[in-house]
């Protein structure tokens, strides 16, 4: 199991357990993690699992492909480390991961 | 306006649900007529994920989301249903004879015995793009969409956007406009390349300005904007003249007018029982991701199956006293028949 982190919008730390293969976004859903909406169900056709991904873990979480960087146009305040985290496959080295949940989606 | 449109019975939502059940009803005798707010069939299928493919349509083992539409429309072409697309209902009431009166927001009107709402997440309505404040300049000077260009005629007009409405605007509002604004948060377009070629070419040639950034605040009075702020670019935080904004950042979906048809509601989802898929209302039917009963699941093949004892219950009201025979397709030569498979 990979440890993955998810920060809330209001500062409440989510502390998950996550399948490897599973992707960031089913595991914020699984928990319930509140602000990670993810209308079109993985899909990467909407922006509605915006995420920040921490500054520590940009560079093994990478960059998104040019799919999903077009849908990131829809998504509220994007920055240098927005990510769609349905596209985000949880592995290995993910693990201990930190993602921050957006004041809103869209 | 136009006639009243009659039909037997009049389906909000044109996806994969909502085709189905035009073969359920069609195996009835019932005659359907589609109303969707898209511009073709096929609904979120279509609209949002067309290539991606569903592992989980019985009999197919992968499809992709246009495919299945494509299979529907064969299917449901024996009962040549209507269909009227680009439309949203607006109101719906009830009719004396025990039918319904449908409207849309361009003044169609329908009459049908049944309606039945397959209207899945709501209907696909321009997204309100992440700017503050913007809620009191929409309608007055910030637009969804270009009805008219005369409208845009003489302003300063800021387009916000990176696909093919907002470079497909800018290219044909620049002739009309007092000055364009292009706004995006990256140098890279979803649009097609050569009108980001055009675009970039009438920058060049100072017809337009393209920014990079994201618009973060508007200035102006009584809904008229007269600036917008664009922050993230190189040049820092900058303001523009805005009289017109357009914003353009996809669709989202939204429950709209349904919510005020005097129906009970259930977190915005429709309750239905599980035997005929009713709503609160009799001859109002929902079907697909809209209803809501216990242990629903929103799944395509759960909403085939609700349309298929819904088209039992919708029979009896459009032909009461009529006894209902269930038949299969594999050996009924009437339903055959219907199908156009057999002479």
């Amino acid at each position: 199991m990979t440890k993955l982190t998810f920060i809330a919008h209001d500062g409440t730390q989510f502390d998950v357990d996550a399948e490897n293969g599973s992707t960031v976004m089913e595991n914020a859903i699984r928990n319930a993690v509140p602000g990670i909406e993810a209308e079109c169900g993985g899909a990467c056709a909407c922006a509605t699992c915006h995420v920040y991904v921490d500054e520590a873990w940009t560079a093994e979480v990478g960059e998104p492909e040019a799919m999903e960087e077009d849908m990131l146009d829809f998504a509220y305040n994007v920055q240098p480390n927005s990510r769609l985290s349905c596209q985000i496959k949880v592995r290995d080295a993910l693990d201990g991961l930190v993602v921050r949940v957006p004041e809103r989606q869209g | 306006m136009t006639g009243i449109i009659s039909t037997d019975v009049l389906i909000v939502g044109a996806g994969p649900v909502g085709l189905f059940a035009v073969f359920e009803l069609g195996l009835f005798d019932m005659k359907c007529h589609l109303i969707d707010i898209l511009d073709k069939p096929g609904g979120q299928c279509a609209e949002l994920y067309p290539e991606k493919p569903i592992y989980d349509i019985p009999g197919w083992p992968s499809i992709s989301a246009q495919g299945l539409v494509d299979k529907l429309l064969e299917q449901i072409h024996p009962f040549k249903p209507d269909f009227t697309y680009n439309r949203m209902v607006s109101s719906l009431e009830k009719l004396e004879d025990g039918g319904f009166r449908v409207i849309t927001d361009e003044n169609e009107v329908f009459e049908a015995k049944v309606v039945v709402i397959a209207a899945g997440g709501g209907s696909f309505q321009p997204k309100r793009p992440p700017i503050p404040g913007i809620e009191p300049y929409e309608g007055k000077s910030v637009f969804y969409s270009v009805r008219r260009i005369e409208d845009f005629r003489g302003h300063d007009l800021v387009i916000v956007g990176g696909g093919d409405s907002a470079l497909d605007w800018t290219l044909n509002l620049q002739p009309v406009a007092k000055s364009v604004t292009l706004v995006h948060r990256r140098p890279e377009f979803r649009a097609a390349p050569d009108s980001v070629n055009k675009m970039y070419a009438m920058q060049e040639m100072k017809q337009l300005a393209f920014r990079v950034g994201q618009v973060t605040g508007l200035t102006g009075a009584d809904g008229q904007l007269s600036s917008a702020t664009i922050k993230g670019g190189p040049e820092g935080d900058i303001e523009v003249p805005c009289t017109r904004m357009l914003p353009f950042f996809g669709l989202t979906m939204k429950l709209g007018p349904i919510a005020e048809w005097g129906l009970n509601l259930h977190e915005n989802l429709i309750p239905v029982d599980t035997e005929k898929f009713q709503t609160s209302v009799p001859g109002i039917f929902a079907v697909g991701d809209i209803n809501w009963y216990p242990g629903k699941l929103k799944l395509i093949l759960s909403g085939f199956h609700e349309v298929a004892l819904m088209a039992q219950a919708a029979k009896r009201i459009v032909s009461p006293g009529e006894r209902i025979v269930f038949q299969y397709t594999t050996s009924s030569t009437s339903l055959q028949k219907k199908l156009g498979v057999v002479e």
